[in-house]
Formats: C-alpha cells, structure tokens, sequence
C-alpha cells in the first residue's frame, strides 16, 4: 500500500507543477482576490500576452525548423551564422524586416490593401482558442469545438483574397484567385476527414475528444478508415495552408510572390507570419482529433506501460505530435513537385471529394456497430 | 474562460500587427520616389488593369463547394447523434449522399470539373 501511496503523492506533486495546476490556482486566486469584473479583465490581459507570446515564439522557431529541415534534406548547413547553429537567424530577420520600409502601391485600393494583413492575422490568432495546449490548458472550450475551428479557419481566404484584389497587380489577383478556389476546394475533403472523428467521438467539443482517446488514439483505434482519412486530412491541409506540393498561389517561378507581391516591411512579416501560424493550427487540430492532442500513448490495458507514459507532461506531448505532424509537411515540400492548376482540382474534385465521402460511411459504420477498440 | 477569451484574442490579434506595422513606420524614414509606387512587374510600365475578366473555372468551383459546404453543415449535427440513433441514422444518411453524389455525377457528366 505505502508502493502506491508514493505513487499518490508523486502525481499530486507533479500536478503542482502542471500547467494544469498553475492555471487553476491562478484563476482560483485572482477571483479570491479580486472584483469578479477586474478578475475576469486580469485573465483576458494574461491570455492576450500569451497569445502574443506564442505567435511571436512560435514564428521565429518554425521559421529556423523550416530553413534547417530544408537544409539538412538538401545536405547543406543552413542558418548557421547568427548565434550557436544559426539560432538567431529569424531574430535579425525580423529585425530587418522592421526596418524595411512599408509600401502602398498608388493605385492599390489603399484601405483594404491595409486591412487584409489584419484580418489574416485576426483569424489566425482566433483559432487558438479552442485548442487543448496542456491537459486543463485551454482558452475556451466551446461545446462546438470543431465546427469552430471550421468555420473561422475558411474565413483566412478572404483576407487573401483582399490582399490580391486590393494589390492592383496582376500577379497578386492571379495568385489570390488560384489561392482561393485551392482552400475553398480542399475544405471539403478536411472538413469530411474531421467528421469521420466527430462521428466515432460522438461530439464536437475539443476536451471530449481527447477524452476518447484515452485508451488508443483514434489513428490506432479506428482501423484502416481512420487511416485514410488522416491522409486525406494531411493532405487537404497542406493545400490549405498553401504549401509545396500545391503552393501554385504564390509560384516563385510565375507568380513572384503571389498575393503578397506588392508587400513590403511589416506588413509582408504579418503575412508571412500568419502562414506560419496557420501551419502550426491545422497541425494541433490534426494532432488533437487523430493523434489524442495531450493524451499520452496509452495502449489498452497495459496499466504499467500507461502508467509511465503519464510521468511525460501533456504538453510535451501535445507539442512533440504538432512539431512531428509539421515536420511532415516540411517534408512533402522536398519530396513532391508542384501541381498545375487543373491537377490540383482535379486531385480534389475526383479523388479526394469522393473518397472522403465513402470513407465517412465507412466511418459511421465501424462507430455504428462499435467495430472499433 | 468564456467567450470574452475571443475578444480578448481579437485585441490580441490587432495590437500585434498594429504594434508591429506602427514600430515600423516610426523607425523608417523612407525615401520619396515615383517609381516606388508602381506596381511590382518586368521592369516596364504595366498596361492595362489586372481589374477585369479572369476565367469563369473559378466561378464554376466555387458554386460547387457552395453545395457541398452547406451539405457539410447538415452533416455536422448528424455526426454527433449518430452513435446514439444508430442503424437509421447510417441509411438516412446514405440516401441523402446518393441524392448528392448523383448531383457530382450530373455536374462531372456536363464538364464543370474540367479546368479548360
């Protein structure tokens, strides 16, 4: 008995120093503390600098992992300059980018031209809030989770489209236009590929699908259909992020630079940044709905091996799956060569669409008769 | 938090890129020039506006994930229920994807996928 009290008292311990913990005692404290409003404003300012935090971490570190990933897969260096193993390249990046003037075609249409950076990076920053960090790291968990993060994520295109028009440039209409009908067209196959989740969870809410996959995550639990449609997903998501193989909307060799041809300075930093952060959204929901977000690798009834996953805090996990699932795409940009237009519609249209729709009976047949673990 | 956490994002969101852009008017002085305001081409002066007609392919796509995305929405509340109403659920739902599939079949047969 005193073997298991030991244990007891390790995880009370360990759950001291949880982010779990910390953001609890937190909130416990500042409304014992204060007013219910001044409380309630003292949470919103520490979410917004953490907010902030992070996308200002997060950008300079997947801005380096992708420069290094694409070095080593080329066998060169890469950044290796600014700080021990170029750690501070992204940093004087920045720095130069702040001091690079920011241009306003004169013809460009001036004031969505200066709005389409902000609603990019609205949306982006928006659709942090339902996403499970930590175990009990949460900004807000919403009942309609999923369809959250749906339905604000296909919002990203109009501030690309805004970009493009307002531009008055013909490489930026033409790479918001194909940018455009890319993530419209590959929403559906994502959007089928996350129903295939909801429909073997039985909910929308973020913390209950994790909560699921307590025993297996839905990739091992599910079988084969599962399986396809986390491909599927990876795929749809790679082309809604605009990246190689489908990053035909801002073509180097055709387009310059896409929608953002005409932006300059801090501004062409926030797109650049937004993209980014858009890689690193659609990798954690892709984590949390086929890889268990937080939850550790439990298998089944191993209670000793579960037992010692859990000593690995959530957060590792949920980071280590997000960073893996982003190596991937990192990957696929070495790997395929680009798609032209119509290969890229078709791909979605006759492929992937009725594939996706098949493989969601398939899906609702397995959840129906419990076929799965 | 509640759903106060979304405005708190939302002034997050527009104080960082205001931040940032204003950081870095403060500490440019840029330079006059007429040429900078042209727009980004080959080097010589642009003709005609880029405003006008583009192919009308997009047009057709988009019309389509207009079908699909709101077949999407109505899939949503059936995903969620499914497990519990069981068996009719899986048919009810396999006929409304045939009645679909046989509209992607319709717009496949009259060409709308063909990217000319």
């Amino acid at each position: 008995m005193s073997h298991e009290k030991a244990i007891n008292d390790l995880k009370i311990k360990s759950s001291m120093f949880s982010l779990e913990g910390i953001t609890s005692s937190l909130h416990q404290w500042l409304y014992a503390t204060l007013s219910p409003t001044f409380a309630l404003l003292a949470e919103c300012v520490i979410v917004i600098l953490l907010a902030i935090a992070l996308f200002a971490a997060l950008g300079l570190v997947l801005v380096l992992m992708e420069r290094k990933v694409a070095a080593h897969i080329q066998i060169r260096l890469g950044p290796n300059r600014v700080g021990p193993g170029g750690m501070f390249q992204t940093v004087a990046d920045t720095l130069k980018l702040i001091m690079k003037e920011g241009l306003t075609p004169d013809k460009a249409d001036k004031f969505l031209f200066n709005l389409a950076p902000f609603i990019v990076m609205i949306v982006a920053m928006l659709l942090l809030a339902p996403i499970a960090f930590a175990k009990g790291f949460q900004i807000w968990d919403i009942n309609i989770g999923v369809l959250y993060l749906s339905a604000i994520s296909s919002l990203s295109v109009i501030g690309i489209l805004m970009a493009g028009w307002a531009s008055n440039n013909k490489y930026s209409l033409l790479g918001a236009m194909r940018s455009g009908a890319q993530i419209v067209s590959y929403e559906l196959s994502a959007g089928l590929a996350i129903l295939s989740i909801v429909v073997l969870s039985g909910s929308l809410q973020i913390s209950d699908i994790i909560a699921a996959q307590e025993n297996g995550w839905w990739l091992f639990k599910g079988h084969i259909p599962v399986i396809i449609s986390f491909v599927i997903f990876i795929i749809a998501v790679t082309a809604e992020t605009n990246r190689a193989p489908f990053d035909l909307a801002e073509a180097e060799s055709e387009l310059t630079a896409g929608f953002h041809t005409e932006y300059s300075g801090m501004r062409f930093a926030l797109f650049f940044l937004a993209e980014y952060i858009n890689i690193f959204i659609v990798c954690a929901i892709g984590a949390t709905l086929f890889l268990g977000g937080w939850m550790p690798l439990h298998i089944g009834h191993w209670e000793g091996f579960n037992h010692i996953m859990d000593y690995i805090p959530s957060s590792i996990w949920f980071f280590g799956k997000t960073i893996f699932l982003i190596f991937l795409i990192m990957w696929f940009r070495w790997t395929f060569p680009r798609l032209r237009v119509d290969q890229l519609l078709n791909l979605e249209w006759k492929y992937l669409l009725p594939i996706s729709m098949l493989n969601l009976i398939l899906v609702t047949i397995i959840a129906i008769f419990g076929w799965h673990f | 938090m509640g759903s106060v956490s979304l405005i708190a994002l939302l002034v997050a969101a527009v104080a960082f890129s205001a931040g940032g852009i204003l950081i870095g008017q403060i500490l440019v002085k840029g330079s006059k020039n007429p040429q900078k305001g042209q727009a980004y081409e080959c080097g010589i002066p642009t003709i005609t506006s880029p405003w006008h007609q583009f192919n009308v392919g997009y047009y057709l796509f988009a019309l389509l994930f207009l079908i699909f995305d709101v077949e999407l929405i109505f899939l949503y509340p059936w995903a969620v229920v499914v497990k519990q109403v069981g068996i009719v659920a899986l048919f009810e739902i396999l006929v409304f994807i045939f009645i679909l599939f046989m509209g992607f079949l319709y717009a496949h047969k009259k060409g709308a996928l063909q990217w000319s």
